[in-house]
Order: structure tokens, then C-alpha cells, then sequence
């Protein structure tokens, strides 16, 4: 016999949509069925249950091969190379909980670590324009009930963030919104006609790396000022389409993701888009908001922001918290040789970063914190698989919105594995003993 | 649990009605006693010492998204205001909006114990049990926001007091929230669309209801279910010259109502940050003081209380559920404009703002704050507040105590204003010449506070059985001393107690306390019809579900429920 | 024959399908270890479409399988889906903002028919080692 539990929040995205269906065994230790996840969301779940996977911490020998090793033992490894380091990283966070990353918090300032997490190599740009010029937002349910006109800028949400679409943006149908996406108008601008801008009523294909350009030309028509006649690819006349499209919207969201914060320019573009809503708010509301990736960096900035003052790029070294993007952050810090130990929890540098950082954390002594075998697990010295959080223990996750959603466990993870918050209130527990105090 | 007695200090304590005689104080298993009732205490000599209650703070911004926000994006507000990890004390910075760790340390250091987070929104409200959580030491509750909540606005357009209470009742227990916060009534709403309510009869957007109506219903409803607190109102029109006249029409709407709660309270409104609603003039140019009327109203009314706002001339970051009132600030200073509108709910915004001894403007604001505590006849209605950190950091309450304590300082402050005269003309400070004494601001700080919360059977003073929290400060009041000793003495209290624990000794941090979370469990009689708007909005306009909204105890590790009976 | 294009990298649904399946399953080559190029591009290249090839910038070269594009046209430029192919070309610098420049790599493309995409982990690996033909 199986049983079905309502209301799960799935941990894949920053969409953190919170109506799963899970069909599990009675004994809640298989899970057989999910339903209304997207298809990444599913197969998160499903994964869980795969037989091949690894319950086991293990260390790499000299040989190359593994070896496996008890969960004290992996605590031991842990909390030396974090101890014996002068200045350990300790990336990643963004796929866990609020609890775990607190704890992790105060490993960091036990041992003088550089906590980083997935905004370095996402929204971090993002983070740094907030800095420079704030941010006008909303929650996602503003935008379902109110939004009229949607922008989508450098985001691919039909292939990033699947149900992000039918949940909050185009699709649904709200309380000022009830004819859903027919009473809606939607931009999109990306240097490709993505499967996103093909439900788009205007999709403005910018020259990849201009769209500061394009920003700023917003600006000018906004103001009924001269364009000259292209600008970033895009004749001008589509760009003042474009910017009375939105200026005749009684509520603007602009939604934005990696074609931005990752091309040349970086936070530069962010101020600028943040610039094209704070002006549209001259003429009616508007809001923007970044495209989270992880389900819960969110979190991890809420918790390293109420306990260190600073979204990412930490560095608790000195004794006390510093934040420098450029000089604290995990790339940089990888690139110029200035971390002497990595930590990896809850994320993927081995496949997400430049490989010219991957190559250091494998010179490194190293530990991956993983429920999966992934490129990072491959080069690191210790890999300790953990439950899954979100399918195999709860927790608090941020969404996109920085609203916060506790997620559910929904089956049990297989015998005698820890969770992410428990290998790290051991790891802690051991420090302190090292440390002597 | 040890026994403490605290003995020959000079006592302050309205409770017990003690003005500054020599008496000693005893503690055991948390709670006041008795001096007879400990056996072998631990003796804290407090001779030539002040001792008083632990300070309550009963309205700042110290937990939620919004503060975060003003952290994280004010990475400028930890520059030299870091402070490492040592002893048991963990690494601290940000000084207008400092981290959870450092807000604990900094009230415990000024002998504060309990402080309430002014504005909770609901549908956030696990993040700021999160940082609840994360602040050592306090005692805290938090307030959600009720004022532009669309089932409030649906009910109270049809007068449905019955309806918003079982409402209120609900989403208390959902949010683990302490009290009904109202901010902008109808404004933060209308600011969805960009728009705002500036007076109490400006129609909120196709709601179809004014101000006036939420707020007097809000009052009903709170009446009704007989809570702790009264409804705490952050009124329409804050900050604008001339809206001293909104403030008085806001304050009109709680007459002939009586407090219908066994907490103790004697207000049906809690009017917060009045400052910031007491300006006249029509413009920055002929900017004025209008706190004489608004504390005669006050003064004439034992159904309100007041806390003040009080401007402390620095640089700080200004937050509010008041979204269009940021967005009016950004347009006037210029600087980072965060936003966040909140579905069905509230809004927010947070804007950096330097209060400049230079600007006439600022230093207005500054005498406006005084103004009220100075002119203010009842002290246990009228309460310290920066309205942290919107008109200053709660930092500075000390610096706020030497103010009103000492006509030298003020004196002094007004002098070194750039427009010097312009600011006298424009309000009436330079002409008080009263000096409020150590048990006046025992009311301002401790009690008064204390029984406005509802909360007089457990803080504000130092009677038997009531919580064992209490300060000793380095100050002899019957000694000479310069205005600067009060400030000094007041910022770093010499011994701390809080709930029986010392979490002070010798102006050092010794223990990370016993925190608790308060909130408020209101029983109201089971209605159908609340229940079955509830699962309708959640079904169609939220974008979470019912059963992931509420809070679970998981984020109260150690909750103390106030549990109030409304099903008669 | 090579050709010049600008590169840049993202996610697709069968990315982050395959990727929660497992990166050390044979769907995660299949879904990233490939470059999306214009039909324009592909007949500069003169190559087939599933053709093996070798791209290469100024701070690696990997080896993917060519595919006409699925969101196109976009000539000029192409698209791997970022992962560890991705990461072996992009441009890393930050120049002091932390981001990596994940989008907007020149790199050259050239047929490579006779050399192997080689699964993540083994890509990794042998990439720390040293041990990758270039």
C-alpha cells in the first residue's frame, strides 16, 4: 500500500513551488510517485531513490581509487583540514537548509574560513547592484495578481525555472488579473529566440554582451528622448514599442537572470536594470527581481546576512567578517592560490566552475558534502553523501522572493546516513575539541 | 537556579513606586522575592549604583526582511563597526542595522531585556523567528502587519468586527505573532498600484474602505478579543510637513473606546513613532513643531499611549511597511531605494537616510522628539523609542536619556546647529526647561512600556514574582556629574539579569541568556465563514499553500505563549 | 576547416533532468557535452550535424558534439549548456566582481571526428591530471 503527501516543496529551483504530491510506500522508506513537479523537480525526487547510490562516506587513496570510511572518520578529516588551514573556503550552501547553513556559519568563525556560496558564480552580480542602487520588488503572488506586463531579460524560465510561468508570471490567473496571460503583454530580451521569447508578445534579440546598451536606450524612451537607429541590434522603433509597452502597464515586473549578471558588464547591467524600474515608477509600479537559481541560495544570504551583515563572499579570516567581491569571492580566492583547504557542501563547483578553479580544489586538501557523485565528489579527497534535503529531512528554504517555505521530509534516507546539519554540528563539536575549547 | 541579592543600590522602580532610596533586591528561580526569602544569595554590591528593572522596548525594527535587506545591501553600515568573536560573545558589526548577535549584546548592554520587532509580515514570518531565534539573550515577540491585509479590508468595509477578530485570532497563531500592527492603513495597499492614502478618509483602491474605517474597526477587533496589547498604529502621512492634522483625526478614532482586556493596559492605541506625525508648516520651507498639540491630546486622552521616534542625528537606514513612504524618501535624498509589496498583505521599503545637524529640516525633527518626552504629563504613556533604526539606532537611547535629562545638553546640541535660529523659531524646545529624573525614565523604559504590551505581570520592575530582570549601572545620581556620565553610564550597564541569569558582569558579557519567543494564542469561538475565506484566498491568490503557511514550533525553540480566551 | 563564434552557456531542461539523474550518467554527456551552432555556422564548418568537435579559447579546449541549435537562429553565436564542457573554454576572469565571464568566450571550432566526448567525471579528472590531448 502507498500514501500520498500533499503540500511538499520541492528542492530544486528558486520557483520553490510548495504543491507536490508524493506518492510513497506506507512504510514512508520508498517513494513511488511524484506529481505536479516540472520535470527536473521529478526526477530531484526520484533520484533519491536510486539503487546505485552511495550511502557511505569515502576517501580517495593514492591510487585513485576509493575507500570507504566511517562517518567519524570523515568528521575527524573534516575538521582537521579545517583546523590546519589558514584560510579555508567553505563553498556551496545553496542546496540545503537555513539550519545546516547557520551551523556552517559558525564553523566558519571557529575556524576563520571564507564562507562563499552559489551567488558567486550566479546572482552574485545582482547582489552587488542591490549595494549600488537598492532594489524596487515584490513577492510572486504581486505578480500574479497585479503584474499586466512581464519582462523577462537574459532568463530562460521555461528551460530554468519550468513552472515559474504557470505558477506566478504569464499563465495564472489572480485577483486584479482574471483573464490570466490574455490581459498580460510580455517582453523578451535575449541574444537567442528561446523557448521563452517564442510565447513572448515582443522578444528584442540583443547583441550578446550589449544589453547595458539596451538598458539605457529603455531610459531614453522612457523619456521621449532621441535613439539613434539601433541600438545593441535592435532598431529603434521596436524599443520604443517596447518601452511604452511597459510604461502603459499598471504593474511592470521585470524579471532577469544569467544573459545579465554573467556577461560583460556584470553588476554594471543590474544597476542599469534596476535604473529602468526605479524610472518606470515615475509613470506606474514597477518591481524586478533576480531569477534565483538554487532553491535555497536565497537562505543562505538571509542567514549570512542576519549573522555576518553580508550576502556572500564572506571572509571571517581576520577574526571578523569582511565582504570584497573580486577579492572574497570562491573564484578568486581559487585562482590566486589564496585558500589552503576547500569545503564543498550542497553545490557544484567541479562542473559549474572554470575549470581553472576545479584544477586547484583538486591540488587541495578537500571535502565534498554530497547526496550525489558529481565532477566536484571526483576531485575532491573526501566525499560524504548526506540525505536529501527537501525529499529526506526538512528545513527552511528561501524562495526567489525571499519568501521562506519550510520544507518536508517525505521518506526516510536510507539507514545510518546523516544529514547535512548533523555531519556539521559534529564537525563543529570535533573543532572545538581540537581547538581545545 | 543561584539566588542573587542586590544590595544598597539606589533603586528606580515605578512598579514598586521607589524613587532612587537605598534598597536591595533579591532573586531566586528567575523571579523577584522577598530580601527574606533567599538563603545564601550571591550579593552584587550596588552601593552608589542605580538599579532598574530591565529596559522593555515596546516597538523597533530588529528582525525580518526587511531588516535584512537594510543589512545586506548597506555593506557601507559595518565599515569600523566590526567586533570579533571572544569569550562567549560571537562576531558582531553593522551599526544602524547591526547583525541578530550584536542587537542581543547591544540592549543587553544598555540594560534592556525584552524588545518587540514593530512589523512582522506575515507571509515572512518564519525569517523573523529566524533571527528571533538568532538574538541572544531577548526576550522578543513580533507584530504582523494587519493594516492593508485584504481579508481585513473585505471585512471591515462590511463592519464585520466579529469576523476580523476570528481573522486576527487566526493569523496570530499562524504567524506566531504578538499584536495588531497596523502601518499606512490602506496606504501600503494602494501603493500596489503606485498610489497612497494621505489622510484617514482617502479611499484605499478598489477596496472601497478608508483609513478611518480600518483603524477603528482594527481597535474593535482587538478590543473584542481582549489582547495583551492595544491595535499599535503607525498612522497615514508620516513624514510630511503639515500632517500633524492627520495624526490628531488618527487619534480621534480610538475615542470612546475602553480597554476591554484583564492584561492591565489602560490604551485602546498604541500611536508608535509620533515624531514622525507631528509637523506642521506645508512645505520643507516653513517646516515646524506641532508636538505641543499633538501631546496635548495625549495628555487629555488616557486611552493612548505614545512612543516618541526620537531623531539622534546620525546616519542610518530607514525601514517600514510604509511602501510609498520610501519611495517618497528616495525621490527626496536620492540614495538606494529597496522595495518589497507583499501579496495580499503589506509592503515595504528601506532607504538610507544621514539625519545632518546641518539641515534644518533634521534638526527640527530632532527637537519635535524631545519636544513630546519634555511636554508629556504621564511618562507611563509616552515611551523612549528611535524607532530603531528609522529615526537612529536603538544605540543611542542612552545618548536620547542625557537629552531629556539635561537642559545643558540640549542646549548645547541646539548651538551647534548650522541654522541655529531658524530651528528655534520653528519649535519650542530652546524653551523647556525640564529635566527628567532617573524614575521618569524608569516609566519612559521600563514600565510604562511594559503594561502597554499587557506585559506588567512579568517585566517593567522589580516587585516580587515578576521576571528577575534587572540592570545596575555605574551612575550615582546623588553625586554631581556631567550630562556625558548619564550617556556613558546608561550604555554599558554594569551588571545584567535577565529571567534570574546574569548575562553582565562587570560590563562583560558572561552568558548568551535564556531567550524567549512571546506570542499570543487568542481562542475565539470556531467560524466557519473565516475558515472558508482563509482557504479560498490561499487556493486562489497566494503562491504558497494553507498547509505551508503557518509557522510551526520548530522556529520557536523556546516559545512563551500568552494564551488569551475570546470564546464567550 | 574552422570556424570563429561566441560562446555562451546555460541551462536547458534536459540539463537539469539529466543532472539531478546523475553526472556520471551517460544523459548528462548527452545533454551537456555538446555545442548548439546556427545551420549558418554549420555549413562555415562544413561539418554534419553529431559531428565531434574540438572548441577551443584562449584558456582551454574541449571536445562536444555539434547540434543545430534548438533555440535559433543565432548565427554567430553558440551555446553549450553549462557544465564542465562549458567550463573547460569559458573565460574566468571577474575582473573583480567574482563572476566568472560564463557568456561571450570567442572560440574557434573545429571538426574533431575521430576524438571522443568524454563523460564529467572522467573529464574532470583527467583534466586535473593533465591528462587531456589539446
Amino acid at each position: 500500500m502507498s500514501r500520498t503527501v500533499t503540500d511538499v516543496i520541492c528542492p530544486f529551483c528558486g520557483t520553490l513551488c510548495d504543491d507536490i504530491e508524493v506518492v510513497v510506500s506506507d512504510d514512508g522508506r520508498k517513494l513511488h510517485e511524484v506529481y505536479n513537479a516540472c520535470a527536473i523537480g521529478a526526477e530531484k525526487f526520484l533520484h533519491s531513490q536510486a539503487k546505485d547510490r552511495i550511502t557511505r562516506p569515502r576517501m580517495r587513496q593514492d591510487d585513485g581509487s576509493w575507500k570507504e570510511i566511517t562517518y567519524d572518520e570523515a568528521i575527524d578529516y573534516t575538521a582537521r583540514i579545517l583546523v590546519n588551514a589558514k584560510k579555508p573556503l567553505m563553498y556551496g550552501w545553496s542546496s540545503t537548509n537555513c539550519e545546516a547553513q547557520a551551523i556552517g556559519s559558525e564553523i566558519g568563525e571557529v575556524v576563520g574560513a571564507v564562507v562563499d556560496n552559489t551567488a558567486t558564480v550566479c546572482h552574485g552580480t545582482s547582489l552587488i547592484a542591490v549595494q549600488d542602487i537598492g532594489i524596487p520588488s515584490c513577492t510572486l503572488g504581486e505578480v500574479k495578481n497585479r503584474a499586466d506586463r512581464i519582462l523577462f531579460w537574459g532568463c530562460n524560465p521555461a528551460h530554468a525555472h519550468p513552472r515559474h510561468m504557470s505558477r506566478y508570471s504569464i499563465f495564472p490567473r489572480g485577483f486584479f488579473t482574471g483573464k490570466g496571460h490574455t490581459a498580460r503583454k510580455v517582453i523578451v530580451v535575449d541574444p537567442r529566440p528561446t523557448d521563452t521569447a517564442n510565447v513572448a508578445d515582443i522578444h528584442l534579440q540583443v547583441e550578446q554582451g550589449r544589453d547595458y546598451e539596451l538598458f539605457d536606450a529603455f531610459r531614453v524612451a522612457f523619456k521621449g528622448e532621441q535613439l539613434p537607429d539601433f541600438v545593441a541590434g535592435i532598431p529603434k522603433e521596436k524599443i520604443y514599442e517596447a518601452a511604452e509597452m511597459l510604461k502603459s502597464g499598471r504593474f511592470v515586473i521585470i524579471f532577469f537572470g544569467m544573459g545579465v549578471t554573467q556577461s560583460l558588464g556584470k553588476n554594471h547591467n543590474i544597476d542599469a536594470a534596476i535604473a529602468v524600474t526605479r524610472d518606470l515608477n515615475e509613470y506606474t509600479k514597477a518591481a524586478i527581481m533576480p531569477m534565483r537559481g538554487h532553491y535555497n541560495v536565497t537562505g543562505s544570504g538571509q542567514v549570512w546576512g542576519w549573522l555576518f551583515g553580508f550576502p556572500y563572499a564572506v571572509d571571517l579570516s581576520r577574526g571578523f567578517a569582511r565582504y570584497n567581491p573580486g577579492e572574497t569571492t570562491a573564484n578568486d580566492l581559487l585562482r590566486r592560490d589564496e585558500v589552503d583547504a576547500v569545503l564543498v557542501i550542497a553545490s557544484d563547483p567541479g562542473a559549474h566552475f572554470p575549470f581553472s578553479s576545479v584544477r586547484k580544489i583538486y591540488e587541495l586538501p578537500s571535502v565534498a558534502i554530497d547526496p550525489h557523485e558529481t565532477p566536484t565528489t571526483e576531485v575532491c579527497k573526501v566525499h560524504v553523501p548526506v540525505a536529501f534535503v527537501g525529499v529526506e529531512v526538512g528545513g527552511c528554504a528561501y524562495r526567489m522572493d525571499n519568501v521562506p517555505i519550510e520544507t518536508r521530509k517525505v521518506v526516510e534516507p536510507p539507514d545510518g546516513m546523516m544529514t547535512d546539519e548533523e555531519f556539521l554540528r559534529r564537525v563543529l563539536e570535533r573543532i572545538k575539541e581540537l581547538q581545545g575549547v | 537556579m543561584a539566588e542573587y541579592l542586590i544590595k544598597n543600590g539606589f533603586v528606580f522602580d515605578p512598579v514598586i513606586g521607589i524613587r532612587g532610596d537605598i534598597a536591595d533586591i533579591a532573586i531566586k528561580d528567575c523571579k523577584f522575592v522577598e530580601t527574606s526569602e533567599v538563603k545564601d544569595p550571591k550579593v552584587i554590591d550596588a552601593a552608589g549604583k542605580t538599579v532598574m528593572a530591565g529596559g522593555v522596548d515596546v516597538h523597533a525594527h530588529v528582525a525580518g526582511p526587511k531588516v535584512n535587506v537594510g543589512r545586506n545591501f548597506r555593506p557601507e553600515d559595518k565599515l569600523f563597526t566590526y567586533k570579533p568573536r571572544s569569550g562567549v560573545e560571537r562576531m558582531q558589526g553593522g551599526f544602524s542595522v547591526p547583525t541578530t548577535i550584536r542587537t542581543g549584546y547591544n540592549y543587553a548592554r544598555m540594560g534592556y531585556t525584552t524588545v518587540m520587532e514593530a512589523a512582522m509580515p506575515p507571509l515572512y514570518a518564519r525569517h523573523t523567528h529566524e533571527e528571533i531565534r538568532d538574538t541572544p539573550i531577548l526576550d522578543q515577540g513580533a507584530y504582523p502587519v494587519f493594516g492593508n491585509n485584504w481579508f481585513v479590508l473585505e471585512y471591515l468595509r462590511n463592519d464585520e468586527i466579529e469576523n476580523t477578530a476570528a481573522y486576527v485570532a487566526w493569523l496570530l497563531r499562524a504567524t506566531k505573532g504578538y499584536a495588531v500592527k497596523v502601518v499606512n492603513p490602506g496606504g501600503t495597499e494602494a501603493w500596489g498600484w503606485g498610489l497612497n492614502c494621505e489622510n484617514i478618509h482617502d479611499p484605499v483602491p478598489y477596496f472601497n474602505i478608508t483609513p478611518a474605517q480600518i483603524v477603528k474597526g482594527l481597535i474593535e477587533a482587538n478590543e473584542y478579543l481582549g489582547l495583551p496589547h492595544s491595535m499599535h498604529i503607525h498612522a497615514n502621512n508620516l513624514g510630511n510637513p503639515g500632517n500633524y492634522t492627520t495624526t490628531l483625526d488618527t487619534f480621534r478614532l480610538s475615542e470612546g473606546i475602553r480597554p476591554r482586556s484583564k492584561f492591565g493596559r489602560d490604551q485602546v492605541m498604541h500611536h508608535t513613532h509620533v515624531q514622525f506625525h507631528s509637523y506642521g508648516g506645508d512645505s520643507w520651507a516653513n517646516f515646524e513643531s506641532k508636538a505641543p498639540e499633538i501631546i496635548d491630546y495625549v495628555n487629555s486622552h488616557d486611552n493612548i499611549t505614545i512612543d516618541l521616534g526620537a531623531v539622534t542625528l546620525d546616519e542610518t537606514t530607514t525601514m517600514t511597511a510604509d511602501g510609498p513612504f520610501e519611495h517618497h524618501l528616495t525621490e527626496l535624498n536620492h540614495l538606494k531605494w529597496a522595495n518589497t509589496d507583499v501579496e495580499l498583505e503589506t509592503g515595504s521599503g528601506v532607504v538610507p537616510y544621514i539625519y545632518s545637524p546641518s539641515i534644518k529640516v533634521c534638526a527640527i525633527q530632532w527637537c519635535i522628539g524631545l519636544e513630546l518626552a519634555l511636554l508629556a504629563k504621564d511618562p507611563m504613556r509616552v515611551f523612549l523609542s528611535t524607532d530603531h533604526p528609522n529615526a537612529g539606532p536603538f544605540t543611542r537611547y542612552p545618548r536620547i536619556m542625557k537629552w531629556l535629562m539635561s537642559e545643558e545638553a540640549r542646549n548645547q546640541q541646539i548651538d551647534s546647529f548650522k541654522y541655529r535660529d531658524k530651528v528655534i523659531d520653528a519649535t519650542n524646545l530652546a524653551g523647556i526647561d525640564r529635566e527628567l529624573d532617573l524614575y521618569e525614565i524608569a516609566q519612559m523604559t521600563r514600565a510604562g512600556p511594559a503594561k502597554a504590551l499587557g506585559l506588567s505581570q512579568i517585566y517593567g520592575g522589580l516587585a516580587p514574582g515578576l521576571d528577575a530582570d534587572v540592570a545596575v549601572y555605574d551612575f550615582n545620581p546623588n553625586e554631581p556629574y556631567a550630562p556625558d556620565d548619564i550617556e556613558t553610564a546608561f550604555s554599558s550597564a554594569e551588571h545584567l539579569f535577565k529571567t534570574g541569569v546574569q548575562v553582565i558582569r562587570d560590563h562583560e558579557i558572561v552568558s548568551n541568556g535564556n531567550k524567549r519567543t512571546l506570542w499570543v494564542n487568542a481562542k475565539v469561538n470556531e467560524n466557519p465563514q473565516v475558515m472558508r475565506d482563509v482557504r479560498e484566498k490561499f487556493l486562489r491568490y497566494y503562491t504558497v499553500t494553507l498547509n505551508n503557511y503557518e509557522v510551526s514550533g520548530h522556529y520557536l525553540p523556546n516559545p512563551y505563549v500568552i494564551e488569551v480566551d475570546a470564546t464567550q | 576547416m574552422a570556424i570563429r563564434v561566441n560562446l555562451i552557456t546555460g541551462r536547458t531542461i534536459q540539463q537539469g533532468v539529466s543532472m539531478e539523474a546523475g553526472k556520471e550518467k551517460p544523459a548528462y554527456t548527452a545533454a551537456c557535452g555538446i555545442i548548439e551552432l546556427d545551420p549558418t555556422d554549420f555549413r562555415k564548418l562544413g561539418a554534419f550535424r553529431g559531428t565531434n568537435v574540438r572548441v577551443t579559447s584562449d584558456y582551454g579546449s574541449v571536445v562536444v558534439k555539434a547540434v543545430e541549435a534548438t533555440q535559433g537562429p543565432h548565427p554567430g553565436i553558440a551555446f553549450i549548456p553549462m557544465g564542465p564542457w562549458a567550463n573547460m573554454v569559458v573565460n574566468p576572469n571577474t575582473y573583480s566582481t567574482g563572476m566568472p565571464t560564463f557568456k561571450g568566450t570567442p572560440v574557434t571550432v573545429e571538426v574533431a571526428r575521430n576524438e571522443p566526448v568524454l563523460n564529467s567525471l572522467e573529464l574532470v579528472r583527467k583534466g586535473c591530471r593533465g591528462e587531456l590531448a589539446s
